[in-house]
């Protein structure tokens, strides 16, 4: 098998089980066959998707960085993959607020909107995690090899979103805790780093030309 | 220690032991236990079975609620208690070598009755009593708490506080080598509440002793706490050491640190929001994953003890 082969058969398999793990263990814990949630599931179902919602934002965002520093350009394949795993654990994270703790699973959804359109528009954390949602879909949506060939120069702008999605998301995790920044100062500082490191390449960059 | 007969145990008692003990509560000490590294996979993980020994002479309360009450293991699982850490579980892991006695409370301000107590004397003269509350965290989730307490009407009444007593203000343990959270500067330690002399005396409030018939376990405020199940649950302040009697309204912890988020008051209001989330409902702990939220009662369902404190008060400016 070559190289590009090995990639496809092999790595990537892998590292899908690997991202899904996290969420598997999720759904096996709240049914209590390897652990548990603890007293309050809905809150820990929240806390683990929104965790690992930042953590794979980061990780799609260190690809780049990773493969100008080691030169090792078959890490570029695997970013697409993070990225809509990122996606995924924010959907995730939203799906399990609107039904289980804004209650879309219980009532109708005329008793639901209500709540759920205040806390978007008049709780700023809950609006910036919204935006970084909306951002991360119409990534996914244009993710695939023929929507990137048939938007052309747009589809990059879309994909820049994602250096807003990762600061509005670390800013959502900011805002949300009761009292300072917490794991929220790590993500910040990860973030900072490889938005920093970007905007030194390109710094230089211009000075070339 | 008291042995009951089998004729002196009521079939609610039952219920509630078994409700503690039960399968899944096992499956989460063993699992909690499992991922906190913890030595001892049993109940008795994170409270000395020493310190589980039943409290004699409880008598009831007709403020007792008879909702069902929350298992033993998420009332001792589930708090918060920064001085042993600010996540859920860090005061259950982070108490477990914390020894509560021999301790010691000091009475002092504007009172005929002042001095430093030790636990055992400073309790002895009162009647212990189970009071079953519900318990509202500012957070948005609550749970039904068998406390075993004393009056705290009783107690300010026995240290004769003068004219000028408006005020008591609690103070709690600041002891950083003990307690691992206040190595940290997560807020400007020791943690203070405070209350009107009202509230204080009011039949409800008491300072808690124990839990389900037990001597208090560690993570809930060992040996002696705060409850006023009309507010938030942040004014119960834990592991107290100093009462004072104050001409002037104390600040409490959460009010320093965040005064535009935290009030001195802090009634359970479901019609004043915190400023990042609304307080309309809650989260009743135990119900699971697939329980809907609940809708939150004005001062937690307790208002016909308290609400003539607040008659004058607009409460959505003093929050």
């Amino acid at each position: 098998m070559d190289t590009l082969h090995q990639i496809r058969f092999v790595w990537k398999p892998l590292v899908f089980l690997l991202c899904l793990t996290p969420f598997a263990l999720v759904v096996t814990d709240l049914f209590e066959i390897t652990g548990t949630l603890g007293a309050n599931p809905v809150e820990e179902m929240l806390d683990r998707f929104g965790n690992w919602s930042i953590r794979f934002i980061l990780i799609a965002l260190a690809v780049t960085p990773l493969r100008k520093l080691t030169g090792r350009n078959w890490l570029t394949r695997f970013r697409r993959m993070l990225g809509l795993f990122a996606f995924f654990y924010v959907l995730m994270h939203f799906l399990v607020w609107l039904m289980l703790d804004r209650g879309l699973y219980f009532s109708p959804l005329s008793e639901v909107m209500p709540m759920v359109a205040e806390d978007l528009i008049e709780r700023t954390f809950i609006t910036v995690g919204f935006i970084a949602l909306v951002i991360l879909t119409l990534m996914a949506i244009t993710s695939t090899n023929g929507m990137r060939r048939r938007l052309g120069r747009t589809w990059q702008k879309i994909h820049y979103g994602a250096y807003a999605a990762g600061i509005l998301g670390v800013w959502h995790y900011w805002w949300q805790v009761k009292k300072g920044p917490d794991d929220a100062i790590y993500y910040a500082v990860i973030l900072a780093v490889l938005l920093g490191l970007r905007i030194y390449w390109w710094r230089q960059k211009k000075a070339r030309q | 220690m008291l042995i009951k007969k089998p004729s002196d145990i009521k079939p609610s008692e039952i219920t509630s032991k078994a409700n503690y003990l039960n399968r899944r509560d096992f499956m989460r000490a063993g699992s909690i236990a499992g991922g906190l590294a913890l030595a001892s996979p049993a109940l008795g993980a994170f409270v000395p079975d020493e310190r589980r020994a039943k409290l004699k002479d409880v008598g009831k309360s007709k403020f007792s609620t008879d909702e069902q009450m929350n298992s033993y293991m998420d009332i001792t699982t589930y708090n918060n208690y920064w001085e042993f850490g600010s996540g859920k579980f860090d005061p259950s892991k982070n108490s477990g070598d914390f020894d509560p006695l021999p301790w010691q409370i000091t009475i002092d301000g504007h009172a005929e009755k002042t001095g430093t107590f030790d636990f055992n004397d400073f309790i002895k003269p009162y009647d212990l009593e189970e009071r079953i509350y519900r318990m509202r965290c500012v957070e948005g989730w609550s749970m039904v708490i068998p406390w075993v307490g004393i009056s705290l009407a009783e107690i300010v009444k026995h240290h004769q506080p003068t004219s000028k007593a408006k005020f008591v203000r609690f103070q709690a343990l600041h002891d950083p080598t003990r307690m691992p959270g206040q190595r940290r500067g997560l807020i400007d330690w020791p943690y203070r509440e405070g209350l009107t002399i009202a509230e204080a005396t009011n039949p409800l409030t008491i300072l808690a002793v124990g839990l389900y018939g037990e001597a208090l376990p560690n993570p809930n405020g060992a040996p002696i706490r705060l409850v006023t199940p009309w507010k938030y649950g942040f004014k119960g302040i834990k592991g107290i050491v100093r009462i004072s009697f104050t001409d002037r309204q104390p600040r409490g912890s959460w009010q320093m640190a965040q005064p535009s988020e935290y009030g001195f008051y802090a009634n359970v209001n479901p019609e004043v929001d915190h400023p990042r989330w609304s307080q309309a409902t809650e989260r009743r702990i135990g119900a699971g994953a697939f329980a809907p939220r609940i809708p939150t009662q004005m001062l937690n369902g307790y208002g016909e003890q308290v609400a003539h404190l607040y008659k004058a008060l607009n409460l959505r400016k003093y929050y």
